[in-house]
């Protein structure tokens, strides 16, 4: 049970911290260890480095360094964009309409429910296909003039698909109004220039690309008005107040970069793995069908659900079997709720409770997947065997 | 060298359970941790006595602080299934049924065993006080744990020897003030925890409260009578009542009047002084013996009619259906539903289910 080697396959959860940017951030603890906002020496040194990584961030989204905001984690992030540019909105023009999706990570999904519910937002959400995805015409027929906010996931952290953000970005542009997207999946696979994807405010999370956690970034484009939700000193451009946390920014400038650099050679490496999984899963387990796009997913992630599966338990073996892997939104309280996104799809919330998510990375290798291959046909069925045993009490 | 043997323990939170995995790691033994998510009244999971969110993260801890995996098992409908709704469907059939007696066979000793053994385990360990000897010929024997204010050889009663022979009881030789020490020297933060609770899923512990919300066909207004058929009032639904209680009758007569019998058919409470209460025998169905074999003749044992009960003695007239009892002195409350659980001695021979 406690066996000595473990297998980590679950990078859409958290990554570890690239060596490289542990190394890079270590000063700012001790030497460098000013606050930028002070006028002196110490304060300055720190400065330089905010601004450096600022600029550095800015590079690698194709955009101006005052557009980056530095935040606390993605979530935090989401919940800048959402509530602020909402607020703004309505204040602006009196705009209550939001549409998203939903299939949005609950960063997201509770902001805006939070905002319908506190604030008196009108939520709607679109409708998504089978694959969970969104149509870009959905979008534009169902935008109005009161529309304040649009929120539409980059790359879908439960099942992987790829959103059209460029097109909806269009449409939202043609109705002036704020189009938001949570990158937080997407930054550490695929190349983002905010300006050509018509994006307005996006955010990412410094731990899903090998930086450290506690730290992200909020994307807000010159002219989008945003109402700070955390308030106090002037920092972050008025909109984020707070000291900002250097070692961390400064981390999570150079594993962007180093992900930016690293990206194209790994990508070509691991789809063909993920593909690999995807094609042995659906011919050697019966009963399990792929959640999300076949083929316009990341190239890391694969999910499944697995008829007649609970799937905690299903980690759980897999977990003593020396394999971290995940259902795709994380439970471990033992009392699992179906996931919204895979409702979504039209799943039935039995065949929901049987989902599976394999994500690799950079340390993932050929043989470990191997191994994890032979193994889960085994653990599917010893769980199936348990599952039907608790239904046919 | 031998692998070691592989252990699921099952965790609460509590001192018990958290001193029994410490016990089993330090005994060489590869431990698992897993805590049965049990289910709560909807809404009401951070009250509830047991699983709560709370004594998950204190498991959690615990489990940390000992090195080994842990993971929360779902059980929920399961338990509702199984012991929710037999400990309810007893109240309505007139009995007084003990969900524990459920819970182990069905829910620890039927699932979480089997669950543990498809994980690998040879052996599912738990915080109970009870001993388990291994004899010869693969047998095994169910004893009263040293401490014998502890003892629970009585909620264990129900298990075979299947069941036993896989189960680790690290606590049956060792008093609840030992175990405490245990749990200081290993540095388990749960050492001054009050231990899990029986009714674990009532949140407030008020089974009468509990009946009258999930189960309100047990108002079922009755008469109470005496044993001569005098009527002297209304009772509000026999569930409500238990043999043997005074308190809360509504009655008044000249000397202090007790629950005798409940008849179930004519749905009559019936009550009377103390000279009336108390029968000197039993007839016990559902009977688990945990040799597997009925024993052949009459003999004298000890007999315990509730977990909290003093043993009582008599002869048990054993059968592999039911088994009758007839005691030396009458027991004032033999109650339908509970177990009558025979002892000779620290050993603890089988169990059944009292029918009358």
């Amino acid at each position: 049970m406690n066996t000595t080697s473990h297998v980590y396959l679950d990078y859409a959860a958290t990554t570890p911290v690239d060596s490289r940017v542990v190394e890079a951030m270590l000063p700012y603890f001790n030497d460098e260890f000013g606050n930028p906002s002070s006028i002196h020496y110490f304060g300055q040194k720190a400065e330089a480095a905010l601004e450096n990584a600022r600029e550095n961030v800015a590079n690698c989204f194709h955009c101006d360094p005052d557009e980056i905001i530095f935040t606390s984690c993605g979530t935090e992030s989401d919940n800048l964009a959402l509530r602020g540019a909402a607020l703004a909105e309505r204040e602006k023009r009196g705009a209550t309409h939001i549409l998203t999706t939903p299939v949005e990570h609950h960063a997201v999904l509770h902001t805006v429910f939070n905002l319908a519910r506190y604030d008196g937002f009108d939520v709607e959400l679109l409708p998504v296909d089978a694959n969970g995805l969104v149509n870009p015409v959905e979008v534009n027929r169902r935008i109005r003039k009161e529309t304040a906010l649009v929120s539409v996931i980059f790359a879908n952290n439960e099942i992987g698909s790829i959103y059209p953000v460029e097109e909806i970005g269009r449409v939202c542009r043609e109705w002036s109004t704020p189009f938001h997207t949570d990158a937080v999946q997407a930054v550490a696979h695929l190349p983002i220039d905010v300006r050509a994807l018509n994006i307005d405010l996006m955010s990412v999370g410094a731990h899903k690309f090998y930086g450290p956690k506690g730290v992200g970034a909020l994307y807000v484009r010159r002219g989008i008005q945003v109402i700070p939700v955390q308030t106090g000193g002037a920092q972050e451009f008025g909109l984020r107040a707070g000291t900002q946390n250097i070692p961390y920014i400064v981390g999570m400038a150079i594993a962007l970069r180093l992900i930016q650099e690293e990206r194209s050679p790994w990508t070509a490496f691991i789809t063909p793995i993920r593909d690999r999984i995807i094609s042995r899963v659906l011919a050697d387990i019966p009963q399990v069908r792929l959640t999300g796009h076949p083929t316009n997913r990341l190239p890391n992630h694969v999910s499944f659900v697995f008829e007649g599966v609970d799937a905690n338990t299903l980690l759980m073996m897999l977990d003593s079997a020396g394999f971290a892997c995940s259902s795709g939104s994380a439970c471990k309280t033992g009392s699992p709720e179906p996931s919204g996104v895979l409702l979504a799809l039209g799943l039935s919330p039995s065949l929901a409770l049987g989902s599976l998510r394999v994500t690799l990375g950079q340390y993932t290798t050929s043989s470990e997947v191997d191994a994890f291959l032979a193994v889960l046909p085994g653990l599917v069925e010893r769980t199936r065997v348990l599952t039907a045993g608790v239904e046919r009490s | 060298m031998e692998a070691p043997r592989k252990v699921v323990v099952g965790m609460s939170g509590g001192v018990d359970s958290s001193v029994a995995a410490a016990l089993l790691v330090e005994q060489g033994y590869r431990v698992t941790g897993m805590m049965l998510r049990l289910w709560s009244e909807p809404g009401k999971d951070g009250q509830n006595r047991c699983c709560s969110p709370d004594a998950m993260a204190q498991a959690r801890r615990v489990a940390a602080s000992l090195g080994i995996p842990f993971y929360a098992v779902d059980v929920q409908e399961l338990f509702h299934n199984e012991v929710v709704q037999h400990f309810i469907d007893g109240y309505l059939e007139g009995i007084t049924p003990n969900p524990c007696l459920i819970c182990n066979r069905q829910i620890r000793w039927g699932y979480l065993l089997k669950y543990a053994q498809a994980f690998g385990a040879d052996f599912l360990a738990t915080g109970h006080y009870a001993r388990v000897r291994h004899m010869v010929e693969d047998m095994v024997e169910l004893y009263r744990a040293v401490d014998l204010h502890k003892d629970q050889s009585y909620v264990l009663s129900r298990l075979n020897q299947e069941q036993l022979k896989h189960s680790l009881f690290p606590l049956g030789e060792l008093t609840k003030p030992q175990v405490r020490q245990i749990a200081r020297n290993f540095g388990l933060s749960v050492a001054e925890r009050p231990e899990s609770q029986d009714l674990c899923f009532i949140s407030d512990g008020n089974y009468r409260r509990f009946l009258n919300e999930y189960a309100p066909e047990s108002q079922k207004i009755g008469q109470i009578i005496t044993s001569e058929g005098k009527i002297l009032g209304e009772h509000q639904g026999l569930a409500f009542y238990t043999i043997g209680q005074r308190k809360g009758l509504g009655i008044s007569s000249p000397e202090p009047f007790y629950v005798i019998e409940k008849r179930f058919e004519e749905q009559t409470l019936v009550v009377g002084p103390v000279s009336e209460l108390g029968k000197c025998e039993l007839i016990a169905q559902d009977v688990n013996w945990i040799s597997g074999m009925t024993p052949e003749k009459s003999f004298n044992a000890q007999v315990k009619i509730r977990y909290k009960a003093e043993l009582a003695s008599g002869m048990v007239e054993p059968g592999p259906e039911e088994f009758r009892v007839v005691f030396e002195q009458p027991l004032r409350d033999i109650t339908p539903g509970q177990a009558a659980v025979i002892y000779q001695g620290n050993q603890c021979l089988g169990s059944g289910i009292i029918k009358e």
